[in-house]
């Protein structure tokens, strides 16, 4: 045959090449394109002053996730802003014909976390979305990626994006995890390893015998962080388990279609000899639960660690940054990481707040009490996990525990709605950013996964949750 | 679109590394259905006390960057959301063109959609010209995109390295969107191509 071998990345590329421009630029098809009220107003206003249809409404799916309140939503938004927001989304949607899950729908949730669910995240398929985190789809096979506004109108007009090509990288992970290593903790020692810009410029195909024990939750946790490596996008070949997950839900292929989709998804791994710009090899036996100390997820340490001392840093740009992190963070280099005291926990985000997560965190939070001092938030990723997980009685576990039970939205991941850190307060926070000001102004995040995260509730500070499983 | 072709003006030197999307414009300035009047939002939570006050120190609050034109800054500028306030926010404040020696993918993406000139060039250079821009209303660079250049204020001229799509977009303050709706056809033989195909995607 002497066809040249391709990566996952490539066959996805490849296929969705709707035309080459002069320049080089690829005009590529997208087959599915995610909307929520933060990024999409003002590209529905541009389409509307320019006189422009939505090309294809049954491609896209709109749901208000960033500004929803999560406690007791009968009496609506009170922010005028967000319930502006979240308005204009629902008229936008209605009018151009594009599905709605509105806030009393059992299937409204974090824009990623309802994309998987619904079976609208397909193999093989490219879905956008004007969020950083859409790369989370990229755990089924599919190139996904997130975009800006007018690209979010550019695909609403023609359902099609203008792309450089990325390239090509590949992060293995080889042998098996410990105990107690989550999904999280992988891929913060990824980025721990590689750094917030280690991966700019590709799509990361991430591999080895680690990567495929993952069930499809802990994939999509580790391609929900590939935009903190700075990748384009994340993918993790199709196999068993994601066809296992997508079997009988709403959007996937019905029987029929069925055997005909899994031999095509079967087709799209990366061919033997394929040809990678860059690859990386992590041992999968050496990560530890994983906490950052700083104001970037790059600023990674294994719990057992101590707070770094800017002083041992060669690297000026590097110490000056660090020095200004830990300025913020309130901390002093040297201080074991295990023995910092935190306010709040706040379980949830489109990183880990699927069933499979709050099962985990339900499993330390059982039988124990969160620590006096400490506030702790689960916040499920949609109603469908909420419903779920409380027909598995977690929300009793975590009730019983001290834990506050919410409605599902994005919450503290960004602190849009109500759900914020006071100036000072520390978190241990199962989502993705650390930035300053990111969970509220002033307020110190530490990202850990969701075990990590209920152990340190019931702790009070920081600690190992191995200790706590025994 | 606003086209790109020369600029001219004051640049402010934004000596840190790793400026993410939150610190450009931080979250309660997204809660807007408009794309104007963002510039207020701009590096907020930098340019305030706790109480919301302006504390005068921040770069751009300086009297000799008020008007500033470019930024320049450390690497991996515009890492985080794809929040395209960020650079609607530059843009409302006057800001035309950020230098770095790198971006973050999505961000440098939606300046070239907002006439913004994201200029990647070499560390050493970089550090040189934030030397350069920190002497305040004397530090006038110039931009000139179609000959890919920039001037430091001692005349120096500076070559960089930009993709030639982009670079057209830019000069001519393109359309996207008019330019591919002219690719109908194609688009139209790509769907019945992909309906025939893959027939489980298909939807309205
Ligand atoms: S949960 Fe956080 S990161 Fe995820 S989409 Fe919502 S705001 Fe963004």
């Amino acid at each position: 045959m002497g066809k040249r071998p391709r990566t996952l990345f490539d066959k996805i590329w490849d296929a969705h090449l709707v035309d080459t421009l002069d320049d080089g630029t690829g005009l590529i098809y997208i087959d599915r394109h995610l909307v929520h009220e933060v990024t999409s107003p003002q590209a529905f206003e541009g389409l509307r002053l320019a006189g422009r249809a939505v090309r294809r409404p049954g491609a896209t799916l709109a749901v208000a996730d960033h500004n929803v309140p999560t406690t007791d939503r009968a009496g609506g938004i009170k922010d005028e802003e967000s319930r502006i927001q979240v308005e204009t989304l629902e008229r936008n949607a209605k009018a151009a014909g594009i599905t709605y899950f509105g806030m009393d729908d059992d299937r409204q949730g974090i824009v990623h976390v309802i994309g998987p669910e619904q079976g609208l995240t397909l193999p093989g398929t490219t879905i956008v979305c004007g969020d950083s985190h859409t790369s989370t789809h990229g755990a089924f096979g599919a190139l996904a990626f997130g975009i800006g506004t007018s690209e979010v109108e550019h695909v609403l007009a023609t359902q099609t994006l203008l792309q450089v090509r990325a390239k090509n990288m590949r992060i293995e992970v080889t042998g098996s995890l410990g105990r107690g290593i989550s999904a999280k903790d992988v891929i913060l020692a990824i980025i721990g390893q590689i750094g917030t810009a280690g991966a700019t410029g590709h799509v990361v195909e991430y591999a080895g015998s680690v990567i495929r024990g993952l069930s499809i939750e802990g994939r999509m946790t580790v391609c929900n962080m590939s935009i903190e490596a700075g990748a384009r996008a994340g993918l993790i070949a199709p196999d068993a388990t994601t066809f296992a997950y997508l079997k009988g839900r709403p959007m996937a292929p019905k029987a029929g279609a069925w055997e005909a989709a899994e031999r095509f998804w079967a087709s799209l791994p990366t061919d033997r000899g394929a040809k990678f710009n860059k690859r990386v090899t992590l041992n999968g036996a050496a990560i530890q639960p994983m906490v950052t100390w700083g104001t970037s997820p790059q600023d990674v340490l294994p719990i057992g660690a101590s707070v770094p001392d800017p002083a041992d840093e060669e690297d000026p740009d590097k110490r000056r940054s660090m020095e200004r992190s830990l300025g913020y963070m309130g901390l002093e280099p040297g201080k074991p990481l295990r023995e910092i005291r935190i306010d709040k926990v706040f379980i949830g985000s489109c990183t880990n707040a699927r069933i499979e997560d709050l099962r985990a965190a339900a499993g330390v939070a059982k039988g124990g009490k969160v620590a006096k001092h400490v506030q702790a938030l689960v916040v499920p990723g949609s109603g469908l996990v909420k419903a779920q997980a409380e027909a598995e009685g977690l929300d009793a576990v975590f009730r019983a525990a001290g834990f506050e039970w919410r409605e599902p939205g994005c919450s503290m991941c960004l602190a849009m709605n109500a759900d914020r850190l006071e100036p000072g307060e520390r978190c241990a926070s199962t989502s993705n950013r650390n930035f300053e000001g990111r969970q509220g102004r002033g307020g110190r995040t530490h990202l850990v996964g969701p075990e990590m995260a209920a152990a340190a509730a019931l702790a009070g500070t920081l600690t190992d949750v191995r200790e706590r499983i025994g | 679109m606003q086209a790109f072709t020369t600029l001219r003006g004051v640049a402010a030197p934004l000596d840190m590394v790793n400026v993410d999307t939150d610190m450009i414009i931080p979250k309660q300035f997204l809660k807007t259905i408009e794309r104007t009047g963002l510039g207020r939002g701009l590096f907020y939570e930098l340019r305030t006390d706790a109480k919301g006050n302006k504390k005068g120190d921040f770069v751009l609050d300086r009297p000799a960057y008020r008007a500033a034109k470019i930024l320049v800054a450390g690497r991996n500028f515009g890492c985080g959301s794809s929040r395209e306030h960020a650079p609607w926010a530059l843009l409302d404040a006057g800001i035309r063109c950020v230098i770095a020696s790198s971006f973050a993918d999505i961000f440098f993406n939606n300046c070239f959609k907002n006439g913004i000139l994201p200029v990647i060039l070499p560390e050493e250079t970089v550090k040189a010209m934030l030397k350069d821009a920190e002497n305040g209303a004397n530090a006038v660079f110039s931009v000139d995109l179609a000959a890919q250049t920039v001037t430091r204020p001692d005349g120096q001229t500076v070559s960089f390295d930009i993709d030639p799509a982009r670079k057209q977009h830019l000069l001519k303050g393109l359309d996207d969107i008019g330019l591919t709706l002219e690719k109908k056809r194609s688009i139209d033989d790509y769907e019945k191509r992909q309906r025939q195909e893959q027939p489980w995607l298909a939807t309205r």
